[in-house]
């Protein structure tokens, strides 16, 4: 019996990718390998402006004199960047003015992972920028959104459009230099999403976009940037699935985050990018780096991340608190199975005076992948009278997986605050008992268990993203259950 | 509706049960009392089909099937509840997210479409009237952070809920006050029917002065060695165990 319940767990714990399907849809993309050519090539594939050229190349001559960060609890093969299409966009025919001149495989994907435009477009008020390797496919509720002076696009149509704002904001919170990474994806970034909230507004739906990795060996260099002028608000949702691979595919993007004065932005993810198989083949390296900037006094920025994709995960969504009294808030939860290795956390940079941030992280880890947060909290001399507040939580399934913790803590004056808490739990077989003992399988059991410890987070996902996170974490660690 | 026979069960490889035979009709109310660690939560853990537990001889008929071919979710589908010595925290998990789920996963056994929101939460209304229960307590999580009393009452709420042909009460007068015990007690009362059984375990007799047995058995050293009346707990309790040692 206690092997029978030990089959169970392993075999739950040991899905297969659910969204794993490919879309067949004929590539325009870049040659092989990176070179000044390759950067010149994007560039002027986005009929870009010559500063920005300039930004690309500088990024990409400083990314030369750089190596891969390797201070991570990760490992893996080296990654051969001469070995990557650093640009793929879908192949246009014309410029698309309805979703009727959508490709049509691209739309059936999109309905395999259960976003219709259509329906998003009718039902949720939720306005969907689709990202499909690197190029904008298709922007809706523009026009309802522009009419409260929001600004929410593409990334290359922001550049055509609102160069000034762009060149503005553009790598003030992410400098091209940050890391390695960072560095990499000014030189190459193909596409994304830009949105701009103008002063006092605030943004009357929630904005979202989804990310789809589909083409082989093709980098995928996201580029996001949101500014939330004076008093503004706006809560950004991003989502992703990717398909299955066997070559793991490299995704370094950055999100840069700009809040004003009063300004509040929140900022949510589901990543469920292919996890590579059961032993640990293929799925995509993840090395994003996400920053936030609290630049006014009592602005707020808030991140919350559920984690389940990628073969490697190596990400650190930040908040630099420099205004007084602003506000920085990190709620993760990340799951890993099979061989999947993650190293998330956040830093929290309190540079101005009272200043508060709150950091919850869950780690979840399965069969036998490895899981840590790492994690800064900084509060400098002028930063007076801050505070921040920790919890780092450590879930076990089975005995073959790892849970670790980094948190670093530096505070430079004596009227701050600091608290740090930490647990490690596994499910209990007393748990599993009392669930079985009332008619629920082991694996409704552990679905049930696993979203109730991660509750703390969920609770601050939008609604229907709420929905999709608490599914998406019963699939990756149930697998057999649809 | 039970039937246990010459049932031998062992833990780590150590015998605890040693031919327990036990018949439980519908419409009863079965009292097992005795002595610390003679075996009494053993034989609910057997029934209910923990594991770790090894059977190593008899059989547990209920309903013509048999239990010992069933996992642990299947036999509490089929009717069996047990209700907890020690209930477990879920963290994060309410009542009532946990009973849905239980309820749906015990209809789909049976071939039943998951319950309409609605009629389960007009259903979980009427119990915790019947229960005389705090409105808030389906909004907590599961046992984090009750206390004895409620975690005991929480018990009976499920088993209201989920409406079983069996219940097994593991010690649920333990750790309770009077007043506790009078509600526990009076739960079982009124969801005591024609067509279901219950199995109370206990080592006082304080419970069946609230619960009324119809019989009652002693549990001794992994055997029942005694059985009788209502009022053989009276004398029990009077004699104390040592008085059936002496008759061995």
């Amino acid at each position: 019996m206690e092997k029978e319940q030990n089959n169970i767990l392993e075999e739950v714990t040991q899905g297969d990718y659910k969204y794993g399907f490919y879309t067949d849809i004929e590539m325009d993309t870049a040659p092989m390998g990176l070179s000044e050519d390759t950067v010149r090539f994007i560039s002027a594939k986005k009929n870009e402006p010559e500063w920005l050229l300039e930004f690309r190349l500088k990024a990409y001559r400083h990314w030369l004199t750089l190596t891969e960060p390797n201070w991570a609890h990760l490992h893996h093969a080296p990654i051969n960047y001469q070995d990557i299409i650093f640009y793929a966009a879908p192949k246009r025919k014309k410029e698309l003015t309805s979703l009727d001149e959508v490709d049509p495989d691209l739309l059936d994907t999109f309905n395999k992972l259960g976003i219709s435009l259509e329906e998003q477009k009718r039902l949720s008020g939720v306005a969907v920028d689709a990202v499909i390797d690197s190029v904008s496919v298709k922007t809706t509720f523009t026009e309802t959104l522009s009419k409260y002076g929001i600004i929410f696009c593409s990334f290359s149509e922001a550049v055509q459009n609102h160069p000034d704002l762009v060149r503005q904001y553009l790598a003030t919170v992410v400098p091209a230099t940050d890391n390695f990474f960072a560095a990499l994806n000014s030189a190459v970034f193909s596409d994304g999403s830009f949105c701009y909230i103008p002063k006092g507004v605030r943004c009357p739906i929630e904005l979202s976009t989804y990310f789809r990795i589909n083409a082989a060996n093709t980098g995928q260099f996201e580029r996001t940037l949101i500014v939330a002028d004076e008093g503004a608000y706006v809560s950004y949702m991003e989502g992703c699935t990717a398909p299955m691979r066997d070559e793991n595919q490299l995704h370094a993007a950055i999100v840069e985050i700009i809040a004003m004065k009063d300004a509040e932005v929140k900022y949510s993810t589901v990543q469920n990018w292919y996890p590579g198989d059961k032993n640990g083949l293929g799925g995509v390296y993840n090395f994003v780096t996400k920053r936030g900037m609290c630049k006014g006094s009592h602005s707020k920025i808030s991140w919350t991340q559920v984690e389940t994709g990628s073969a490697i995960t190596w990400k650190y969504p930040s908040v630099v608190l420099m205004g007084d009294y602003s506000v920085g808030e990190f709620y993760s939860v990340a799951v890993t199975n099979n061989f999947q290795q993650a190293d998330t956390g956040t830093k929290m940079m309190h540079l101005g005076k009272n200043t508060r941030s709150t950091i919850i992280s869950k780690g979840i880890s399965a069969g036998q992948s490895n899981n840590s947060y790492r994690g800064l909290v900084k509060i400098i001399k002028r930063a007076e009278n801050s505070r921040n507040y920790s919890q780092c939580d450590s879930l076990l399934l089975g005995d073959k997986c790892g849970a670790h913790t980094f948190p670093y803590i530096k505070a430079e004056n004596h009227s701050s605050i600091i608290e740090h808490e930490a647990t490690t739990s596994k499910i209990s077989d007393d748990q599993l008992f009392y669930c079985n003992q009332r008619g629920i399988s082991t694996e409704s059991a552990i679905g049930l268990i696993v979203n109730g410890y991660a509750k703390e987070v969920l609770q601050h996902l939008p609604m229907e993203f709420a929905v999709e996170a608490q599914k998406l974490l019963a699939i990756s660690l149930e697998g057999s259950v649809g | 509706m039970l039937s246990i026979k010459n049932l031998s069960a062992s833990i780590n490889g150590k015998e605890i049960l040693k031919g327990v035979n036990l018949e439980v009709k519908a419409g009863e109310v079965h009292a097992i009392m005795g002595p610390n660690g003679t075996g009494k939560s053993t034989l609910a853990y057997v029934i209910a089909g923990r594991q770790g537990y090894e059977v190593t001889s008899g059989e547990i008929i209920f309903n013509g099937r048999n239990l010992l071919e069933l996992s642990t979710e299947e036999r509490a589908c089929e009717g069996i509840f047990l209700g907890f010595q020690y209930p477990v925290e879920i963290p994060g998990v309410s009542i009532t997210n946990f009973l849905r789920t239980a309820m749906n996963e015990q209809r789909k056994y049976h071939g039943l479409d998951p319950i309409p929101a609605k009629e389960f939460l007009s259903k979980m209304e009427e119990k915790k009237k019947m229960l005389e229960l705090q409105d808030k307590l389906t909004n907590r999580s599961v046992n984090e952070g009750f206390s004895g009393g409620e975690k005991k009452k929480n018990e009976i709420f499920q088993m209201a809920m989920l409406e079983p042909m069996l219940a097994i009460l593991d010690e649920t007068d333990s750790g309770l006050d009077i007043d506790a015990l009078r509600i526990v007690a009076t739960g079982v009362n009124k969801l005591r029917r024609p067509d279901n059984a219950t199995v109370v375990i206990t080592h006082y007799q304080r419970l069946l002065d609230y619960i009324v047995p119809d019989v009652v058995h002693v549990l001794f050293d992994g055997r029942i060695v005694k059985s009788g009346g209502k009022e053989m707990a009276l004398e029990l309790e009077e004699k104390g165990y040592e008085w059936i040692k002496s008759q061995l």
